[in-house]
């Protein structure tokens, strides 16, 4: 009988433990001088390097303003969002809810892009989109996140004069290979557009899906005929790719979307995509001198080259230290925030940035070529996405207007229709 | 007795829960919904699992179902964000159920491990449609819900939600219940215990267990009706095979055959998940420990544990006792 009452003693302990720990998650106050910013970036999972990459770079500038931002100390709370969309749904709540954050930053996968835009609205919080580029979140679907603001890109934005840029080389028929998802759909969907309305045609649409590592399927089938392969391919794909091309005896050019070569995979990659051509709006071999100053900073620092990821998320965090300077380091609330970001011109590490009316950046987009040369002045020869040509002020809407390009549907596996497919 | 003691903890647990929550953090009330959701899906899968002896793989499967179903009725048609919501619920457990029984037709003719294959196989499947069926399912995006529904009561308020799924939880458990201690329930444990012994005693041991699989299904669509409003998302990622392994070890954990202990293990790999995780970035390893250990020192599960002290500290009292004896005699 005694034993009985003891178990019921330890039970009600448990029991009132249980009630002491919910109690205990105090929600702690924000000071008027404070800003608390979230960050969601993957920490776990295979695109933990890139979330690295993500949060170096926002952590470079702060450390650089010293955790200051216009007389604002800055509280940066990161959380690993492991690459899956629920799972950031998830810490954005706990970011809003228990670190009571003004603001939260991040999100890689497009998909990821279109699962946190919601919740901004539903909590009224600010979700500034480093990098996520799900292009309708600043397109079709923009009234309905008033709370956000992109500071990295939509897919299909470097892809419209990539397009153009083809067709000057005189490319006619071009074959795409691209990782079967959302942000692959955007980025081919915008290349074959501009590509296809300056005279050329796309004859081969293949999709492989996200991860792929074998390509001995899709290569063979390529057809012969094509001038030129362009690929968007994502992560570990990225490396495998050119790898195959090449032991096939490739001897197309081979294009494409920034991913597949950005400063992130190229240090892995050999001599064979030597020559191969991109388009992002950042490249590590800008010939600038802020820019040759921020890749030795970030390479002293972290070791590697910057990617695009490192430098739009440092562009971020100088984004909303402008802001605030122009507040006097005061939280003005989050609609008159996207309102004083909006209205900022910033001279950025990749150049002029400003936001459109649907807020999201108006910047250069570099054509750029794999080369291996001596850069910024380090001694050995690497592998650097030289700048062959630049397009300055691209908008998401590239030369067709805002009222006739949100007239067509999102770009996707069926759209545009591939005309010239057999 | 025993019966009767265990049930008025189990009670006293619950009114707890519900006059403790109110009081605690809004993020924390969130995750006690999350976990409760989680508790459903897993109480479904014990059905299976610890009664009947059906290691399912699959359970994330209608957990998808229920999901799917609500986001494109809210998000397409914009039913079910009033009153309709118990439509929604109606039809959610229905789907669940049809999809089990044609799921079942498939999986029940096999055992052991060969069960768990076919339910991974046809969980995946599921994952597969809501992965490439674009045009319904939004593919890798998702599906984003329109706010949560309102009838007289505000379901976006976290407190009123968290209640509402509180009552489902209860629901769920005290049905579960009834079923497991009914004669129905008693025959799948001897089908769990020795099939072949039923069989020929004259049950059709197939049936039960298809209808138990159905029942499972039924009460992973509730779940997954209550997740799509939960997160305000439903993805692929939600049904990935995934889901059906965290369905599983939370009921190992809890321990299986309980009910209760599905219930234990949802909240305890929620907390360490979505808790732990904001403050230690190696919580995975404490996920894994406790897993390990609990495998290897308590198979019972973690409801064991009171039952184990009892016997340490009785084993205790007798061997002290039997050696002051011996002490004693010359």
């Amino acid at each position: 009988m005694k034993a009985k009452i003891t178990d019921r003693l330890g039970w009600m302990a448990s029991v009132a433990l249980f009630a002491l720990g919910l109690g205990a998650g105090a929600p702690p106050a924000t000071a008027a001088e404070e800003l608390r910013i979230g960050f969601l970036a993957p920490l776990t999972g295979p695109f933990a390097q890139i979330g690295k990459d993500m949060v170096n770079g926002f952590q470079l500038y702060l450390d650089e303003a010293g955790g200051n931002f216009a007389g604002a100390k800055v509280t940066l709370i990161v959380e690993d969002g492991e690459g899956k969309p629920p799972v950031n749904v998830r810490k954005a709540e706990k970011l809003i809810r228990q670190d009571k954050v003004q603001m939260f930053i991040g999100g890689l996968l497009a998909s990821t892009g279109y699962a946190l835009a919601p919740v901004s609205t539903r909590h009224k919080t600010v979700y500034v989109s480093s990098i996520a580029a799900a292009d309708d979140l600043t397109q079709r679907d923009s009234d309905k996140y008033p709370l956000l603001i992109r500071t990295g890109w939509t897919s299909s934005q470097p892809s419209h004069p990539f397009g153009q840029w083809a067709c000057e080389q005189g490319y006619k028929k071009i074959v795409t290979i691209a990782a079967d998802y959302a942000f692959g759909y955007e980025v081919v969907g915008g290349f074959q557009k501009a590509f296809e309305d300056c005279g050329g045609k796309v004859i081969q649409k293949m999709w492989p899906p996200l991860g792929t590592k074998d390509f001995g399927p899709f290569i063979p089938a390529i057809k012969k005929d094509t001038d030129a392969i362009f690929t968007l391919m994502v992560g570990p794909m990225a490396l495998q790719l050119p790898k195959q091309l090449k032991d096939s005896g490739n001897k197309k050019p081979v294009i494409g979307g920034g991913t597949s070569y950005d400063e992130y995979v190229l240090p892995s990659m050999g001599d064979e995509v030597l020559g191969h051509v991109s388009a992002l709006q950042y490249s590590a071999a800008i010939d600038t001198p802020k820019n040759a100053a921020f890749v030795k900073k970030y390479r002293e620092k972290y070791g590697k080259v910057p990617s695009y990821y490192s430098e739009s998320n440092y562009t971020t965090a100088q984004w909303i230290h402008e802001a605030l300077k122009k507040t006097g380091g005061k939280w003005p609330g989050p609609e008159k925030f996207v309102q004083v970001m909006s209205q900022i011109q910033l001279d950025a590490v990749r150049g002029p940035v400003r936001l459109d009316e649907m807020r999201n950046p108006v910047h250069t987009i570099y054509i750029k070529k794999v080369e291996k040369k001596k850069m910024h002045g380090y001694p050995n020869d690497e592998l650097w996405n030289s700048v062959i040509k630049s397009y300055p002020d691209v908008g998401q809407f590239w030369k067709y207007g805002k009222a006739d390009f949100l007239k067509q549907p999102v770009y996707s596996r069926d759209y545009p229709p591939c005309k010239y497919c057999e | 007795m025993k019966n009767r003691r265990n049930i008025l903890i189990v009670i006293a647990a619950l009114l707890a829960l519900a006059i403790v929550t109110p009081y605690s953090s809004s993020y924390v009330i969130t995750l006690i919904t999350h976990a409760l959701v989680f508790a459903i899906l897993a109480m479904s899968l014990d059905l299976l699992l610890g009664y009947t002896g059906l290691p399912s793989l699959g359970q994330a499967a209608f957990l998808g179902m229920g999901a799917y179903l609500t986001a494109i009725l809210a998000a397409d048609y914009g039913f079910g964000l009033g009153w309709s919501f118990w439509v929604v619920i109606v039809l959610g457990m229905l789907l669940g159920a049809a999809t089990a029984a044609f799921f079942g037709l498939f999986a029940i003719r096999a055992t052991g491990v060969y069960f768990l294959m076919i339910t991974l196989a046809l969980g995946m499947c599921v994952w597969g449609l809501a992965y490439r069926w674009n045009s319904v399912t939004g593919g890798d995006n998702g599906i984003n819900l329109p706010p949560r529904p309102e009838f007289g009561i505000s379901l976006a308020n976290d407190l009123t939600f968290f209640y509402v799924v509180f009552g489902f939880f209860v629901a769920t458990l005290a049905t579960l219940y009834v079923i497991v201690r009914s004669p129905f329930g008693r025959s799948l444990e001897g089908i769990r215990e020795r099939e072949l012994r039923m069989r020929i005693l004259g049950y059709n041991t197939w049936l039960h267990k298809y209808i138990a699989y159905i029942i499972a299904g039924a009460f992973g669509g509730l779940a997954g009706v209550l997740w799509a409003q939960m997160n305000g998302l439903v993805s692929p990622e939600d049904v990935i095979l995934t889901t059906s392994v965290d369905a599983l070890l939370m009921v190992v954990l809890g321990g299986p055959g309980t009910l209760v202990g599905g219930a234990i293990g949802a909240l305890v790999v929620t907390f360490l998940r979505d808790y732990l995780s904001t403050l230690v970035h190696w919580w995975q390893y404490v996920l894994g420990g406790v897993y390990v250990l609990t495998i290897l020192y308590l198979p019972g599960g973690l409801i064991g544990i009171p039952a184990r002290v009892r016997n340490w500290r009785a084993r205790g009292k007798e061997t002290s006792s039997s050696i002051s004896l011996k002490e004693g005699r010359p």
